[in-house]
Protein backbone atom coordinates (compact mmCIF):
# COMPACT_ATOMS: atom_id res chain seq x y z
CA UNK A 1 0.00 0.00 0.00
CA UNK A 2 1.88 2.96 -1.05
CA UNK A 3 0.70 6.39 -0.16
CA UNK A 4 0.84 7.61 -3.83
CA UNK A 5 -1.73 5.18 -5.06
CA UNK A 6 -4.93 5.93 -6.08
CA UNK A 7 -6.69 6.66 -2.57
CA UNK A 8 -9.91 4.83 -4.04
CA UNK A 9 -7.95 1.63 -4.72
CA UNK A 10 -6.77 1.99 -1.22
CA UNK A 11 -10.24 2.33 0.14
CA UNK A 12 -11.03 -1.13 -2.31
CA UNK A 13 -8.13 -2.93 -0.47
CA UNK A 14 -8.48 -1.71 2.58
CA UNK A 15 -11.85 -2.35 3.20
CA UNK A 16 -12.26 -5.76 0.96
CA UNK A 17 -9.66 -7.28 2.98
CA UNK A 18 -11.64 -6.10 6.52
CA UNK A 19 -14.90 -7.99 5.25
CA UNK A 20 -13.34 -10.61 5.57
CA UNK A 21 -12.39 -10.11 8.98
CA UNK A 22 -15.00 -8.87 10.45
CA UNK A 23 -15.78 -11.29 13.01
CA UNK A 24 -19.07 -10.61 14.18
CA UNK A 25 -20.07 -7.80 12.40
CA UNK A 26 -19.35 -4.27 11.57
CA UNK A 27 -18.98 -3.15 15.14
CA UNK A 28 -16.47 -5.90 15.42
CA UNK A 29 -14.14 -4.08 13.12
CA UNK A 30 -14.05 -0.82 14.96
CA UNK A 31 -10.83 -0.88 16.17
CA UNK A 32 -8.97 -1.84 12.19
CA UNK A 33 -11.14 0.94 11.32
CA UNK A 34 -9.37 3.72 13.87
CA UNK A 35 -6.27 1.92 13.12
CA UNK A 36 -6.32 2.38 9.59
CA UNK A 37 -8.12 5.56 8.91
CA UNK A 38 -6.26 7.47 12.39
CA UNK A 39 -2.92 5.88 12.78
CA UNK A 40 -2.14 4.23 9.21
CA UNK A 41 -3.59 6.80 6.60
CA UNK A 42 -3.67 9.51 8.79
CA UNK A 43 -7.37 10.00 6.64
CA UNK A 44 -8.81 11.33 9.50
CA UNK A 45 -8.66 12.75 13.37
CA UNK A 46 -9.79 11.40 16.38
CA UNK A 47 -12.54 13.53 16.91
CA UNK A 48 -13.40 13.38 13.57
CA UNK A 49 -13.67 9.79 13.95
CA UNK A 50 -16.09 10.34 16.99
CA UNK A 51 -17.88 12.03 14.85
CA UNK A 52 -18.54 9.83 11.86
CA UNK A 53 -19.25 7.01 14.55
CA UNK A 54 -22.00 9.16 16.19
CA UNK A 55 -23.01 10.20 12.39
CA UNK A 56 -23.35 6.40 11.46
CA UNK A 57 -25.40 5.92 14.97
CA UNK A 58 -27.69 8.11 14.11
CA UNK A 59 -28.81 7.16 10.60
CA UNK A 60 -31.24 4.65 9.20
CA UNK A 61 -29.59 1.59 8.24
CA UNK A 62 -26.74 -0.92 9.02
CA UNK A 63 -24.34 -0.32 11.22
CA UNK A 64 -21.67 -0.93 8.63
CA UNK A 65 -22.27 2.36 7.10
CA UNK A 66 -19.74 3.76 9.07
CA UNK A 67 -17.49 3.37 6.25
CA UNK A 68 -19.69 5.12 4.19
CA UNK A 69 -18.48 7.97 5.82
CA UNK A 70 -15.14 7.36 6.04
CA UNK A 71 -15.07 6.75 2.58
CA UNK A 72 -16.33 10.06 2.04
CA UNK A 73 -14.18 11.62 3.93
CA UNK A 74 -11.27 10.05 1.92
CA UNK A 75 -12.46 10.65 -1.73
CA UNK A 76 -16.41 11.92 -1.67
CA UNK A 77 -18.92 10.15 -3.22
CA UNK A 78 -17.04 7.80 -5.49
CA UNK A 79 -14.94 6.72 -1.76
CA UNK A 80 -18.09 6.40 -0.03
CA UNK A 81 -19.75 3.76 -2.81
CA UNK A 82 -15.93 2.38 -3.02
CA UNK A 83 -15.92 1.92 0.61
CA UNK A 84 -19.14 0.55 1.12
CA UNK A 85 -19.42 -1.70 -1.51
CA UNK A 86 -15.60 -3.17 -0.85
CA UNK A 87 -16.97 -3.65 3.27
CA UNK A 88 -20.33 -5.69 2.12
CA UNK A 89 -19.79 -7.23 -1.60
CA UNK A 90 -16.73 -9.65 -0.74
CA UNK A 91 -18.42 -11.28 2.63
CA UNK A 92 -21.90 -11.49 0.60
CA UNK A 93 -20.80 -13.31 -2.07
CA UNK A 94 -18.98 -15.88 0.50
CA UNK A 95 -22.28 -15.85 2.52
CA UNK A 96 -23.77 -16.81 -1.03
CA UNK A 97 -22.09 -19.71 -1.52
CA UNK A 98 -21.50 -20.81 2.13
CA UNK A 99 -25.33 -20.72 2.46
CA UNK A 100 -25.79 -22.90 -1.48
CA UNK A 101 -23.45 -25.31 0.27
CA UNK A 102 -25.34 -25.67 3.46
CA UNK A 103 -28.30 -26.24 1.66
CA UNK A 104 -27.32 -29.22 -0.88
CA UNK A 105 -25.75 -30.73 2.17
CA UNK A 106 -27.89 -30.82 5.22
CA UNK A 107 -25.72 -33.83 6.79
CA UNK A 108 -25.35 -32.92 10.45
CA UNK A 109 -21.93 -32.12 10.90
CA UNK A 110 -21.42 -30.45 14.41
CA UNK A 111 -18.49 -28.28 12.53
CA UNK A 112 -20.52 -25.26 12.09
CA UNK A 113 -21.99 -25.49 15.37
CA UNK A 114 -18.08 -25.78 16.68
CA UNK A 115 -16.86 -22.93 14.56
CA UNK A 116 -19.81 -20.80 15.98
CA UNK A 117 -18.69 -21.40 19.34
CA UNK A 118 -15.24 -20.91 18.63
CA UNK A 119 -15.85 -17.27 17.11
CA UNK A 120 -18.71 -15.78 19.67
CA UNK A 121 -15.91 -15.03 22.69
CA UNK A 122 -13.70 -13.51 19.48
CA UNK A 123 -16.67 -11.46 18.02
CA UNK A 124 -16.76 -10.27 22.06
CA UNK A 125 -13.14 -9.25 22.36
CA UNK A 126 -13.52 -7.65 19.26
CA UNK A 127 -16.60 -5.55 19.98
CA UNK A 128 -15.07 -4.38 23.90
CA UNK A 129 -11.91 -3.23 21.98
CA UNK A 130 -14.51 -1.15 19.96
CA UNK A 131 -15.98 0.14 22.97
CA UNK A 132 -12.47 0.97 24.73
CA UNK A 133 -10.78 2.50 21.94
CA UNK A 134 -14.31 4.36 20.76
CA UNK A 135 -14.34 5.56 25.06
CA UNK A 136 -10.83 6.88 24.29
CA UNK A 137 -11.51 9.09 21.21
CA UNK A 138 -15.26 10.15 22.61
CA UNK A 139 -14.63 10.58 26.66
CA UNK A 140 -12.40 13.24 26.27
CA UNK A 141 -13.81 14.79 30.01
CA UNK A 142 -14.95 13.66 32.96
CA UNK A 143 -18.54 14.83 32.55
CA UNK A 144 -18.15 13.27 28.87
CA UNK A 145 -17.34 9.70 30.78
CA UNK A 146 -19.93 9.78 32.99
CA UNK A 147 -22.28 10.39 29.98
CA UNK A 148 -21.23 6.81 28.39
CA UNK A 149 -21.44 5.15 31.85
CA UNK A 150 -24.83 6.27 32.30
CA UNK A 151 -25.79 5.76 28.88
CA UNK A 152 -24.55 1.70 29.03
CA UNK A 153 -25.96 1.52 32.74
CA UNK A 154 -29.58 2.67 31.36
CA UNK A 155 -29.60 0.44 28.18
CA UNK A 156 -28.29 -2.40 29.71
CA UNK A 157 -30.99 -2.46 32.89
CA UNK A 158 -34.42 -0.76 30.98
CA UNK A 159 -35.78 -1.15 27.74
CA UNK A 160 -35.35 2.35 26.74
CA UNK A 161 -35.81 3.24 22.96
CA UNK A 162 -31.77 4.00 22.53
CA UNK A 163 -32.59 6.92 20.15
CA UNK A 164 -33.57 8.91 23.43
CA UNK A 165 -30.16 8.50 24.64
CA UNK A 166 -28.15 9.53 21.40
CA UNK A 167 -30.74 12.75 21.68
CA UNK A 168 -29.91 13.18 25.32
CA UNK A 169 -26.13 12.80 24.60
CA UNK A 170 -26.91 15.88 21.77
CA UNK A 171 -28.66 18.05 23.78
CA UNK A 172 -26.33 17.57 26.59
CA UNK A 173 -23.24 18.54 24.23
CA UNK A 174 -25.32 21.19 22.93
CA UNK A 175 -25.58 22.89 25.97
CA UNK A 176 -21.81 23.08 26.31
CA UNK A 177 -21.91 20.29 29.19
CA UNK A 178 -19.29 18.22 27.45
CA UNK A 179 -17.10 20.33 26.80
CA UNK B 1 -38.34 -29.20 14.49
CA UNK B 2 -38.69 -32.87 13.08
CA UNK B 3 -35.81 -34.98 12.48
CA UNK B 4 -36.96 -35.92 9.47
CA UNK B 5 -37.87 -32.39 8.19
CA UNK B 6 -37.40 -32.14 4.41
CA UNK B 7 -35.15 -30.16 3.07
CA UNK B 8 -35.12 -26.68 1.54
CA UNK B 9 -35.51 -27.84 -2.04
CA UNK B 10 -39.14 -29.53 -1.47
CA UNK B 11 -41.97 -27.70 -0.30
CA UNK B 12 -41.94 -28.60 3.31
CA UNK B 13 -45.24 -27.85 5.11
CA UNK B 14 -44.19 -25.39 7.86
CA UNK B 15 -43.59 -23.57 5.52
CA UNK B 16 -45.72 -20.07 5.31
CA UNK B 17 -48.34 -20.26 2.82
CA UNK B 18 -47.22 -17.09 1.26
CA UNK B 19 -46.24 -16.59 -2.68
CA UNK B 20 -42.29 -15.94 -3.19
CA UNK B 21 -41.15 -12.81 -3.22
CA UNK B 22 -40.45 -11.24 -6.46
CA UNK B 23 -37.49 -9.01 -7.21
CA UNK B 24 -39.42 -5.53 -6.68
CA UNK B 25 -40.82 -6.82 -3.18
CA UNK B 26 -37.59 -7.34 -2.33
CA UNK B 27 -35.69 -4.63 -2.71
CA UNK B 28 -38.81 -2.85 -1.48
CA UNK B 29 -39.38 -4.93 1.83
CA UNK B 30 -35.44 -4.90 2.56
CA UNK B 31 -35.28 -0.76 1.89
CA UNK B 32 -38.05 -0.15 4.39
CA UNK B 33 -36.25 -2.95 6.82
CA UNK B 34 -33.55 -0.88 6.70
CA UNK B 35 -34.73 2.69 6.72
CA UNK B 36 -37.10 1.52 9.98
CA UNK B 37 -33.47 0.16 11.56
CA UNK B 38 -32.13 3.12 14.01
CA UNK B 39 -29.42 1.13 15.57
CA UNK B 40 -30.49 -2.47 14.64
CA UNK B 41 -31.84 -4.04 11.92
CA UNK B 42 -32.21 -7.55 13.07
CA UNK B 43 -35.21 -6.88 14.49
CA UNK B 44 -36.67 -5.02 11.98
CA UNK B 45 -35.98 -7.87 9.21
CA UNK B 46 -37.49 -10.28 11.84
CA UNK B 47 -40.44 -8.51 12.13
CA UNK B 48 -40.86 -7.86 8.16
CA UNK B 49 -39.71 -11.46 6.97
CA UNK B 50 -41.32 -13.65 9.94
CA UNK B 51 -44.69 -11.38 11.24
CA UNK B 52 -45.52 -9.37 8.14
CA UNK B 53 -44.94 -11.09 4.40
CA UNK B 54 -44.75 -14.24 6.12
CA UNK B 55 -41.81 -15.34 3.67
CA UNK B 56 -40.14 -17.80 6.32
CA UNK B 57 -41.19 -19.23 9.53
CA UNK B 58 -39.54 -18.22 13.13
CA UNK B 59 -37.50 -21.13 12.73
CA UNK B 60 -35.85 -20.06 9.32
CA UNK B 61 -35.26 -16.85 10.35
CA UNK B 62 -33.00 -18.27 13.00
CA UNK B 63 -31.15 -20.80 11.07
CA UNK B 64 -30.43 -18.49 8.38
CA UNK B 65 -29.33 -16.00 10.98
CA UNK B 66 -27.22 -18.13 12.68
CA UNK B 67 -25.82 -19.06 9.67
CA UNK B 68 -25.15 -15.17 8.77
CA UNK B 69 -23.86 -14.56 12.22
CA UNK B 70 -21.16 -17.01 12.04
CA UNK B 71 -19.86 -15.59 8.57
CA UNK B 72 -17.65 -12.57 8.92
CA UNK B 73 -18.77 -9.38 7.79
CA UNK B 74 -21.75 -7.11 8.42
CA UNK B 75 -24.33 -9.94 9.26
CA UNK B 76 -27.59 -8.02 8.22
CA UNK B 77 -26.04 -7.88 4.63
CA UNK B 78 -25.31 -11.44 4.89
CA UNK B 79 -28.75 -11.81 5.30
CA UNK B 80 -30.56 -9.99 3.01
CA UNK B 81 -28.29 -11.30 0.26
CA UNK B 82 -28.88 -15.41 1.42
CA UNK B 83 -32.82 -14.34 1.78
CA UNK B 84 -32.73 -12.89 -1.40
CA UNK B 85 -31.01 -15.54 -3.30
CA UNK B 86 -32.72 -18.31 -1.50
CA UNK B 87 -36.70 -17.08 -3.49
CA UNK B 88 -34.87 -15.24 -6.85
CA UNK B 89 -31.31 -16.56 -7.29
CA UNK B 90 -28.45 -14.22 -7.85
CA UNK B 91 -30.73 -11.44 -9.04
CA UNK B 92 -32.98 -11.88 -6.08
CA UNK B 93 -29.87 -11.63 -3.51
CA UNK B 94 -28.74 -8.63 -5.45
CA UNK B 95 -32.14 -6.93 -4.53
CA UNK B 96 -32.13 -7.45 -1.40
CA UNK B 97 -28.87 -6.36 -0.90
CA UNK B 98 -29.55 -2.68 -2.97
CA UNK B 99 -32.66 -2.65 -0.48
CA UNK B 100 -30.95 -2.72 2.23
CA UNK B 101 -27.81 -0.66 1.56
CA UNK B 102 -29.07 2.12 -1.53
CA UNK B 103 -31.81 4.06 0.18
CA UNK B 104 -29.30 4.43 4.12
CA UNK B 105 -26.27 4.70 1.67
CA UNK B 106 -27.95 7.75 0.20
CA UNK B 107 -29.06 9.00 3.49
CA UNK B 108 -25.72 8.82 4.94
CA UNK B 109 -24.01 10.08 2.04
CA UNK B 110 -25.35 13.28 2.05
CA UNK B 111 -24.90 13.27 6.00
CA UNK B 112 -21.43 12.79 5.08
CA UNK B 113 -21.46 15.77 2.82
CA UNK B 114 -23.13 18.38 5.13
CA UNK B 115 -20.72 16.98 8.22
CA UNK B 116 -17.98 17.68 5.23
CA UNK B 117 -19.43 21.20 4.80
CA UNK B 118 -20.44 22.39 8.49
CA UNK B 119 -18.58 19.88 10.50
CA UNK B 120 -16.14 22.82 12.07
CA UNK B 121 -19.25 24.47 13.61
CA UNK B 122 -18.95 24.64 17.19
CA UNK B 123 -22.65 24.20 17.83
CA UNK B 124 -22.58 20.47 15.44
CA UNK B 125 -18.98 19.87 16.80
CA UNK B 126 -20.53 19.96 20.41
CA UNK B 127 -23.65 18.20 19.62
CA UNK B 128 -21.62 15.07 17.53
CA UNK B 129 -19.32 15.15 20.73
CA UNK B 130 -22.81 14.52 23.37
CA UNK B 131 -24.35 12.00 20.49
CA UNK B 132 -20.76 9.67 20.62
CA UNK B 133 -20.54 9.90 24.23
CA UNK B 134 -24.23 7.76 24.31
CA UNK B 135 -23.22 5.81 20.98
CA UNK B 136 -20.09 4.43 23.20
CA UNK B 137 -22.29 3.95 26.12
CA UNK B 138 -24.99 1.80 23.73
CA UNK B 139 -22.50 -0.02 22.53
CA UNK B 140 -20.66 -1.21 25.59
CA UNK B 141 -23.98 -2.26 27.04
CA UNK B 142 -24.66 -3.93 24.02
CA UNK B 143 -20.81 -5.93 25.07
CA UNK B 144 -21.78 -6.31 28.29
CA UNK B 145 -25.14 -8.09 27.59
CA UNK B 146 -23.20 -10.63 25.06
CA UNK B 147 -20.59 -11.29 27.80
CA UNK B 148 -23.42 -12.21 30.39
CA UNK B 149 -24.04 -15.88 29.02
CA UNK B 150 -20.23 -16.27 28.98
CA UNK B 151 -19.92 -15.29 32.44
CA UNK B 152 -23.62 -17.25 33.74
CA UNK B 153 -21.72 -20.62 32.24
CA UNK B 154 -18.65 -20.06 34.07
CA UNK B 155 -17.15 -20.68 30.61
CA UNK B 156 -13.40 -20.05 31.58
CA UNK B 157 -12.50 -20.32 28.36
CA UNK B 158 -14.41 -17.91 26.62
CA UNK B 159 -13.44 -15.52 28.51
CA UNK B 160 -10.16 -16.04 28.55
CA UNK B 161 -9.93 -16.19 25.08
CA UNK B 162 -12.58 -12.79 24.61
CA UNK B 163 -9.90 -11.19 26.93
CA UNK B 164 -6.95 -11.93 25.02
CA UNK B 165 -8.62 -10.51 21.87
CA UNK B 166 -9.39 -7.40 23.89
CA UNK B 167 -5.63 -7.30 24.91
CA UNK B 168 -4.35 -7.72 21.47
CA UNK B 169 -6.65 -5.32 19.58
CA UNK B 170 -8.00 -2.77 22.43
CA UNK B 171 -4.34 -2.43 24.08
CA UNK B 172 -1.82 -3.67 21.93
CA UNK B 173 -3.85 -2.16 18.57
CA UNK B 174 -2.40 -5.20 16.56
CA UNK B 175 -3.52 -5.50 13.22
CA UNK B 176 -6.95 -7.56 12.50
CA UNK B 177 -6.03 -9.65 10.27
CA UNK B 178 -2.79 -11.20 12.21
CA UNK B 179 -4.50 -11.34 15.36
CA UNK B 180 -7.40 -13.45 13.85
CA UNK B 181 -4.72 -15.65 11.91
CA UNK B 182 -3.69 -16.80 15.32
CA UNK B 183 -6.95 -16.14 17.21
CA UNK B 184 -9.55 -18.15 15.18
CA UNK B 185 -7.60 -21.69 14.25
CA UNK B 186 -6.81 -21.56 18.24
CA UNK B 187 -9.93 -20.59 19.29
CA UNK B 188 -11.41 -24.08 16.86
CA UNK B 189 -8.70 -26.39 18.82
CA UNK B 190 -9.53 -25.72 22.02
CA UNK B 191 -13.14 -25.57 21.48
CA UNK B 192 -12.93 -28.75 19.80
CA UNK B 193 -10.65 -30.36 22.65
CA UNK B 194 -13.16 -29.43 24.66
CA UNK B 195 -16.43 -30.83 23.12
CA UNK B 196 -14.22 -34.66 22.55
CA UNK B 197 -13.71 -34.33 26.31
CA UNK B 198 -17.23 -33.50 27.25
CA UNK B 199 -18.57 -36.43 25.09
CA UNK B 200 -15.73 -39.21 25.63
Amino acid sequence: MNSDANPIWTLVWTFGLMSLFAVGGANAAIPEMHRVAVDVQHWMTDKQFADVFAISQMSPGPNVLIVTLIGYSVAGVGGALAATLAMCVPTAVLAYYVSRLFARSRTHSRWPAIIQAALVPLSIGLMSASGLILALTSDRTWIAAVVTVVAAVLAFATRLNPLWMLLAGGCLGFAGVIG
Amino acid sequence: MPPDSPTAASPAPDIPTSTPPGLIALFVAFAKISLAGFGGVLVWARRAIVDQHRWMTADEFNETYALCHFLPGPNVVNLSVVFGSRFRGIPGGIAAFAGLLGPPMLIVTMLAALYAHFGEIDALRRILAGVSCAAVGLLISAVFRMMMPLVKRRDLVGLVVMAAVFTAIGLLRLPLPAVLLVAIPLSIAITFAIRRRVTA
